[in-house]
């Protein structure tokens, strides 16, 4: 019996998948054909033009928090700028708070301390399970809203005050001998390393303790010590905020925008990075302490040497989508009026009514934080990639 | 220890001695093993007591509880009419039902929450300031799932009928508080307070379920023009923050459909929180597609079974199985999530604390309000995450071996 070996056209495995792809990307078509087809007539209904020609013309509001110089005359495109590095300031500050807590949580939450272990597990369960409008709310209306007049402000020691009009922190204000001192302490510091590495190495070879961390600190307290001989001053003071009348003068004043929508995302990133950390801890198998205690290694320089170069391996990569989310969450700021990037579009977007063009900018800077971060993710994962033989 | 070595030596099959610890020992060895330690112990239970005294203080003296007990309706079912405020009660009942039947066929952690869901109505019967007819209503359903849990463990027919009760739960639900001209139609601009907070989630998670799968499913393809739609949709929105999609959804979808298809504000929050969460969904489940080993495709196809057959069959129980709990994870973000259309301007549970804190009647209650919030964020949270791990340990997943 002779078989027909060649299959009908509609069996053929290759031309059933052409023929899917044919009809989804028809129906994604045609989907997408209507949707700009209706808005191509909505336009022409109330006699907008698409384009970015507006974002030229003159914002005409106000930023109440600006990093960059902005007045009302200057355009919607330099509005947009201010809201973005509004974002940047708050995602910047932010992620390196939410770390340092994030660290020191998950640390403690493994703690062989009972109390520290338990209470560090109370706070990552209450506030992950809380969701993070709710907690911006409570930092903003209940609790930085309700703190008392400046004139009657809560103060921490004379040295930071909080009132409902914001926070003042101690500020460093630098003086002109900064620069001097930059360059004394870079000698003291390339100093310092090099009197490190010839300690260590001495000690290593003789065996006989040489103090290579003494050695090393002496050498940055030497330069520190001629810098100041030479310039007669300090390279920056501490500048302490006081009441004058009805307003902060002197350190940083933070408005309770800022402060309300930094706090909790710090707090809520923080739990999620805590747990991260806890893993990743938890995943370098107990040999490794046991060997390094056999050694004998102190527990600090076991978890220094041994523990955390071969947990950051693991926990880099979703740590760096923790520090996407805080800035992709920096968007609730919109909530309680910091002037974020996404409520800067907002506003721009109620004057203008040009939705489609203003969010299309939004996304696609959320969109390009996404993949810079991503880039930046995989730099590192290569660097740290481990090494096989 | 030494003593434990030295018997090691001499009979290894021997299991290690119990430990008998007496509270002194615990707290030596738990809390002041060393001077770091108990400066550690010393220091947290300053810190502990100073917090847990201005909580305390706080708590049963300074603040004021009557806002919630006023507005506990609102903040629950929100503007709900009261007359048909009956058929809420109806799609609680059912579920308790449900849940009844669960607890009676599977036990385990459909027991626990069962019992969590017993504990919710009778603690919040208790409360004063909750109405009579609540109060029934509330007694109805504790009984329902104590009457339908022992009739499910008595009674075998009952016990097939666990599985369609919950896929009737959704359906049901719907129906009763949209009512759909059948019922007196309630539309969903009335759906407001914690009553919207769950529908949100419920709707998202269920919606979103199948669409992930075929997400899923489509960025595993071969078919490359399928692949990078998927991949394109998925990293889109895993790129944004989830308040522009629901600005997306509330300002451009509107655009988008050029005013002859009418969606009214909630329905259109529930599409951008659905698709939002398909895309995490979608990863989660793509995450469980890669796990399972390719011997079973080819095994399947070694059957002769078809490529279709053999992912509904063979490939996706399997998948779906490992990533139960991511999904559940991703369900209990979804549910936080749902706060934001507060920004959009719908009024779920958050959204109605703040109509509270607005009236001048209750200023400067705002903690009060959104402690309350907050703990019953808390308290659903807490209940799916527990959840979560029972059946992570029933299934024995997440072990290393």
């Amino acid at each position: 019996m002779i078989r027909n070996t060649t299959t009908p056209f509609w069996r053929s495995k290759r031309i059933i998948s052409i023929l899917i792809q044919v009809v989804f990307a028809s129906i994604v078509a045609a989907m997408f054909a209507y949707f700009i087809k209706n808005t191509i007539d909505g336009m022409e209904e109330i006699g907008i033009k698409l384009g970015f020609g507006f974002l030229t013309q003159p914002a005409g509001f106000m930023i109440g928090e600006k990093i960059i110089d902005y007045s009302p005359a200057d355009s919607y495109a330099r509005a947009i700028l201010v809201g973005l590095t509004n974002t940047l300031k708050v995602a910047i500050v932010g992620i390196i708070l939410t770390t340092i807590v994030g660290v020191v949580v998950g640390v403690a939450r493994l703690s062989s301390n009972w109390l520290v272990n338990k209470l560090a597990g109370l706070y990552v369960d209450i506030i992950r399970n809380t969701p993070l409008l709710v907690q911006i709310f409570i930092w903003y209306f209940a609790v930085f809203l309700n703190f008392p007049k400046i004139q009657e402000s809560i103060s921490w020691g004379g040295i930071v005050y909080f009132s409902n009009r914001g926070a003042a922190i101690p500020w460093i204000e630098t003086t002109e001998a900064l620069w001097t001192w930059c360059i004394f302490l870079f000698v003291g510091i390339i100093a310092s390393i090099y009197l490190w590495r010839i300690k260590t190495k001495k000690q290593i070879e003789t065996g006989k303790e040489q103090k290579p961390t003494l050695w090393a600190m002496g050498a940055m307290l030497f330069s520190a010590a001629i810098a100041l001989i030479v310039t007669q001053k300090p390279p920056f003071y501490l500048s302490i905020p006081v009441i004058d009348g009805s307003m902060f003068v002197g350190g940083y004043r933070v408005t309770p925008e800022f402060a309300a929508i930094l706090i909790a995302l710090v707090v809520y990133t923080s739990t999620y990075i805590a747990e991260i950390v806890r893993g990743g801890i938890l995943a370098i198998h107990k040999g490794q302490t046991e060997a390094a205690k056999a050694l004998g290694f102190k527990d600090f320089d076991i978890l220094r040497l041994i523990i955390f170069p071969q947990a950051i391996r693991i926990i880099i990569p979703p740590i760096t989508s923790q520090y996407l989310n805080l800035i992709k969450n920096s968007s609730l700021a919109v909530a309680i009026g910091y002037p974020d990037l996404f409520n800067v579009g907002n506003t721009i977007l109620n004057q203008t009514g040009r939705a489609i063009e203003v969010i299309t900018i939004i996304l696609l800077i959320y969109l390009s934080f996404s993949l810079i971060t991503s880039i930046i993710m995989n730099i590192f994962n290569r660097y740290y990639k481990l090494v096989e033989r | 220890m030494k003593t434990n070595d030295n018997k090691h030596n001499k009979h290894e099959e021997t299991s290690p001695p119990k430990e008998s610890i007496n509270i002194m020992e615990w707290l030596r060895q738990n809390l002041f093993s060393s001077y770091m330690n108990t400066a550690l112990t010393i220091a947290t239970t300053i810190l502990l007591y100073l917090i847990l005294k201005e909580v305390f203080y706080w708590v049963f003296i300074t603040a004021d509880w009557s806002v919630v007990a006023v507005n506990f309706k609102i903040l629950m079912a929100g503007q709900y009419p009261d007359k048909e405020l009956w058929r809420v009660w109806l799609a609680v009942c059912f579920l308790s039902l449900t849940l009844g039947v669960s607890w009676g066929t599977w036990r385990g952690v459909a027991a626990h929450i069962a019992i969590a869901f017993i504990v919710i109505y009778a603690v919040t019967a208790l409360m004063p300031f909750v109405s009579v007819e609540s109060k029934i209503w509330l007694f109805v359903n504790i009984s329902l799932i104590l009457i339908s849990s022992v009739l499910a463990r008595k009674l075998k027919f009952i016990k097939k009928l666990a599985l369609p009760c919950w896929i009737l739960v959704f359906p049901v639900t719907i129906f009763l508080l949209a009512g759909f001209g059948i019922l007196p139609t309630v539309p969903t601009s009335l759906w407001s307070g914690f009553l919207l907070t769950i529908l949100l989630a419920v709707v998202a998670i269920v919606v979103s379920f199948p669409i992930s799968v075929l997400l899923a499913i489509g960025r595993n393809s071969n078919l490359p023009l399928i692949r990078y739609f998927c991949i394109f949709y998925i990293e889109f929105i895993r790129g944004i923050p989830l308040i522009t999609v629901l600005f997306i959804t509330q300002l451009m979808l509107p655009i988008f459909l050029g005013g002859k298809i009418e969606i009214d504000s909630v329905v259109r929050a529930m599409i951008g929180l659905t698709m939002f969460n398909a895309a995490y969904l979608a990863e989660n489940i793509r995450g469980g597609l890669q796990s399972i080993p390719r011997g079973q495709y080819e095994a399947a196809s070694a059957l002769g079974l078809s490529a279709t057959i053999t992912m509904i069959f063979i490939i996706m129980p399997q998948a779906l199985r490992v990533v139960i709990p991511a999904m559940v994870g991703q369900s209990i973000s979804i549910f936080k999530d749902t706060s934001l259309v507060v920004i959009v301007g719908l009024i779920d549970l958050l959204g109605m604390g703040r109509v509270i804190i607005s009236n001048p009647e209750f200023l400067g209650k705002n903690m009060e309000v959104f402690t309350f919030i907050a703990l019953v964020f808390l308290i659903f949270c807490n209940m799916m995450a527990y959840a979560s791990r029972k059946l992570e340990e029933a299934m024995g997943l997440g072990k290393r071996y």
